[in-house]
């Protein structure tokens, strides 16, 4: 698929969409506007037209695909079979080969951003470091005292606030590159860190790792890790993508695993297709499809293995949790029955079903900053949902979402806590090690 | 044929410049609806708030001479809101409130943007039912159910779109708002105008508001599968268990293509190894379902059932229905374009006709996944194809008409559910006969004189 664009793509992946419009009731932007174009069928409508050369790759082809959560939910709706995961990022690199978006500022923080600080882990990390820094010295409340901000552009002005709080330690400090489980070693596998998870939660990669040792596998979490890619590849950049994920299998050969591990939604959804990604790289096919067939989330992983029921509740108390659903895990990688039966291990915990538990919640990887008065109303929508569920805690298993869901519910005042499914088990485990109170 | 910026501008002043669509990136996802293999750009897209709203854009239309096509979710299956060639398309999807449940008389008073599964939702919430349900019943509007009469699943015990529609309020091509029919049981005043409408493809009116007829929900119901190796021995359990006395609400037949790719779909445990499969389906008083549930099976096997299944519980039983509802855009998995056909007979030609589209088919090598409601006698069979093969195009319509040809032959009708549109339409005056046929024009030019409301569809 290098260098694949509407205009050479395979038609019959156009054709495979008869519009019958099952995907309309469950897409988010057309629930908001009732407009065909911000709907599944009409955005593949919109790109057939592009393929037929009818329609150019206009700025408002541009603007339509990046309304576009690329949250899949159509394709799990779809009866058809159509892969929109492909046609999404086929024409959003349509649009960057082309600029339809225009605008020097974009290009200059897509080159840094995705070009730079994506492509390169320390660079990242040292950011990561400096906000960090910034962040906890006081120096961010002070320029926020100043009311220097208001000089800020809207835009950024608005989401200066919205920053996350960066941990004082990445995941490298947190978890050796090997360790090896006390009881009997069942599996061998690799952990992958992320770039978001690793430095805003790294104590949920610790997490999966404890789960991990506890389940009987000995770990290898490469200190230094290149980006998945899959922010590349939803935003239209295929040629860096290809070239992290070619870092990446060099980096972790997936022969010597038994799997490879991610605990991240939006990472996973992309890690299991590598692939259609190097299909067109002789040196690299035959390995991607062995990594792909390695790949697993790490909910996914451990119901596979028979994961170990613990003996002990995470909480003190009974506690009710319900669940949301990542898209790109439910709709990505159709993982969904996986987290609820691990989260019905944990003693004294009851599950609470969230009404549309798969409506997306406006994170959407970029979306927030592209896209903000939509990601706001998902946001509302997927507060009131979960405020409603009387629960203490909601679980959800990907960074973005996270992040996103914490911002709703602490400006709703819910109290009600965000967790990773994986956090709860590595508590649990943790507590049967105490004697109890 | 771009809109003139007059008209344009008139019809942004009745609804608002925000509800007047005209660039081609928002337009060109309107230049089609379910069926495949048809397309035709319109020149805008309106829409409308309220049944004043609808009026005056009708109005002002036809002053200016500018076909209307009006469309709801855009799912049908015969081309009936394909846009006509420099038409407005009337999109009714705004206009989705339902206005009122009245329990004491049974009835639900909607417009017609609403979707048939909020229809049946709201009607749940006071214990009732609103039965009719067409595959897209998830999306597809009540109005556009209405203006092409669909059915569903249910057919066989409950009927059809026509058989809940007690009152109609509709705009006429001069603009006028016109109500038919009423809220009592019985009514025989005057001609039966609402059900002029019912089923007119949007080619006499629109229709802005609709009165339905709710019933009681069933208590219970029973879904099985029977699993057959010989697709006649299926079609000898629907009538025999017809001449048993017994409606059941679904009796729908699903031959091994379609089987495949409906389980390739929703995983819900279809055999995938059998000639066909009847999913059946008995509701109402749970003494009553567990008889003819017991029945059925019985019959099925002495008809020659490799096996029945006996859903579990609801969820399972859900599953299958819905699963079902696919079946159509499921089998787009084989091939890149889907051609469905809705041809229907009386029941006792079902096993002639089956046999024929099957024969058809292997004569013009053609790919055929046949489904269908058969305790109707209503056959979907399915080109798989792919609408750039000339070549293999020309032998499907040829197999089209011959299939068309037969049904008539048998006493059936071009389309049981879908409507005529623009798909069906060569063959309906032979159907009719002419002296039929051209009655049905003269009214279509009584209330349409200049012909601007849905041009081009049922005939020329």
């Amino acid at each position: 698929m290098a260098g694949v664009t509407l205009r050479t793509i395979d038609y019959a992946v156009l054709q495979q969409c008869m519009h019958c419009g099952m995907c309309l009731p469950t897409c988010p932007t057309y629930d908001q506007t009732k407009h065909e174009r911000n709907s599944p069928r009409g955005r593949i409508a919109l790109m057939r037209a592009v393929a037929d050369g009818v329609l150019d790759v206009s700025h408002e082809f541009a603007e339509e695909m990046s309304y576009c959560l690329g949250c899949l939910a159509c394709q799990t709706a779809c009866p058809a079979g159509v892969n929109y995961a492909e046609l999404f990022e086929t024409a959003r690199s349509d649009i960057e080969r082309q600029n339809a978006h225009h605008g020097i500022a974009r290009q200059v923080w897509r080159a840094l951003t995705l070009g730079f600080l994506f492509m390169h882990p320390e660079a990242l990390r040292l950011t990561g470091r400096l906000l960090g820094f910034y962040q906890r010295s006081g120096l961010e409340a002070f320029v926020r005292r100043t009311g220097i901000t208001r000089l800020l552009p809207a835009g950024l002005r608005r989401l200066e606030p919205q920053t996350p709080r960066l941990a004082p330690r990445f995941s490298n400090s947190l978890i050796p590159s090997r360790q090896t489980p006390s009881g009997p070693t069942r599996y061998r596998v690799a952990l992958l860190t992320g770039c978001v998870q690793d430095l805003v939660f790294p104590e949920v990669n610790r997490d999966t790792a404890d789960v991990l040792l506890a389940n009987g596998c000995v770990v290898d979490t490469p200190p230094v890790q290149p980006c998945c890619g899959s922010l590349h590849a939803h935003n239209g950049d295929l040629k860096h993508a290809r070239v992290l994920a070619r870092r990446m299998i060099d980096l972790l050969p997936p022969d010597r695993y038994d799997a490879i591990i991610t605990n991240a939604g939006g990472c996973g959804s992309h890690l299991r297709r590598y692939a259609p990604l190097l299909h067109d790289d002789s040196a690299y096919r035959e390995r991607a499809v062995v990594w792909d067939r390695k790949l697993r989330d790490i909910q996914e992983w451990l119901i596979e293995l028979g994961c170990r029921a613990p003996e002990t509740s995470p909480f003190d108390e009974p506690t009710t949790v319900t669940y949301h659903e990542s898209c790109h895990l439910v709709h990505g990688q159709k993982i969904s029955r996986e987290p609820r039966a691990l989260l019905r291990l944990l003693p004294a915990v009851s599950l609470v079903e969230l009404p549309e538990s798969t409506w997306c919640c406006g994170s959407a990887g970029v979306y927030a900053i592209t896209q903000p008065e939509q990601a706001e109303r998902l946001l509302s929508r997927k507060t009131a949902n979960i405020v409603g569920t009387r629960t203490e805690w909601v679980a959800t298993a990907n960074p973005g979402c996270h992040l996103q869901i914490a911002r709703g519910l602490d400006a709703a005042g819910a109290g009600i806590q965000v967790v990773h499914p994986v956090s709860l088990l590595a508590r649990a485990y943790r507590r049967e090690q105490r004697p109890s109170a | 044929m771009p809109l003139s910026k007059d008209v344009a501008a008139g019809l942004a002043d009745i609804v608002g410049a925000g509800s007047v669509l005209t660039k081609p990136e928002d337009i060109i996802p309107y230049s089609f609806d379910g069926t495949a293999a048809l397309r035709q750009m319109p020149s805008a897209v309106v829409f409308p708030h309220t049944t004043e709203d609808v009026a005056r854009c009708v109005k002002f239309a036809v002053a200016q001479s500018v076909p209307i096509v009006t469309r709801g979710s855009g799912t049908g299956l015969s081309g009936g809101s394909v846009p006509s060639s420099g038409s407005v398309v009337l999109c009714l999807v705004q206009m989705n409130r339902i206005l009122d449940i009245d329990p004491k008389n049974l009835v639900l008073r909607t417009q017609p943007g609403v979707t048939t599964l909020a229809i049946d939702e709201a009607a749940s919430r006071h214990g009732l039912f609103y039965p009719p349900d067409p595959g897209s019943m998830r999306i597809s509007s009540i109005g556009g159910n209405v203006a092409e009469n669909s059915g569903g699943l249910r057919g066989l015990k409950y009927g059809v779109t026509r058989d809940y529609v007690m009152a109609l309020e509709v705009v006429m091509p001069d603009g006028r708002v016109t109500r038919f029919g009423s809220a009592c049981v019985k009514d025989v005043a005057g001609y039966s105008m609402k059900d002029l409408f019912i089923g007119s493809e949007g080619s006499l009116g629109v229709i802005t508001e609709i009165l339905l007829k709710l019933v009681p929900r069933p208590l219970a119901r029973q879904t099985m599968l029977a699993l057959y190796d010989r697709i006649e021995d299926a079609a000898e359990t629907v009538s025999a268990i017809i001449a048993a006395r017994i409606i059941p609400c679904t009796l729908e037949f699903l031959d091994q293509m379609t089987a495949t790719c409906v389980e390739d779909f929703a995983h819900v445990g279809l055999p995938t190894d059998c000639a066909a499969v009847l999913l059946m389906e008995t509701d109402g008083h749970p003494a009553a379902v567990a008889d003819e549930a017991a029945q059925m099976a019985s019959i099925a096997r002495a008809k020659g059932a490799r096996e029945v299944r006996l859903a579990k519980n609801e969820a399972e039983a859900l599953a299958l229905a819905a699963a079902r509802r696919n079946a159509f855009s499921a089998l787009a998995r084989r091939r890149p374009t889907t051609i469905l056909e809705d041809f229907t007979v009386p029941r006792s030609e079902l096993a002639k006709m089956v046999t024929f589209i099957a024969e058809t088919a292997r004569a013009a090598n053609l790919q055929i996944g046949t489904f269908g409601h058969m305790g109707d006698g209503n056959l979907h069979p399915t080109f798989l194809t792919d609408e750039r093969d000339n070549d293999e195009m020309t032998r499907v319509h040829h197999a089209l008409d011959r299939i068309a040809k037969k049904t008539l032959e048998l006493g059936g009708t071009i389309t049981g559910e879908h409507g005529v549109g623009l798909a069906k339409k060569e063959w309906l005056r032979q159907q009719m006969g002419d002296n039929s046929f051209e009655v049905m024009k003269q009214i279509k030019r009584a209330l349409d004189p200049a012909g601007l409301l849905n041009p081009g569809k049922i005939f020329d």
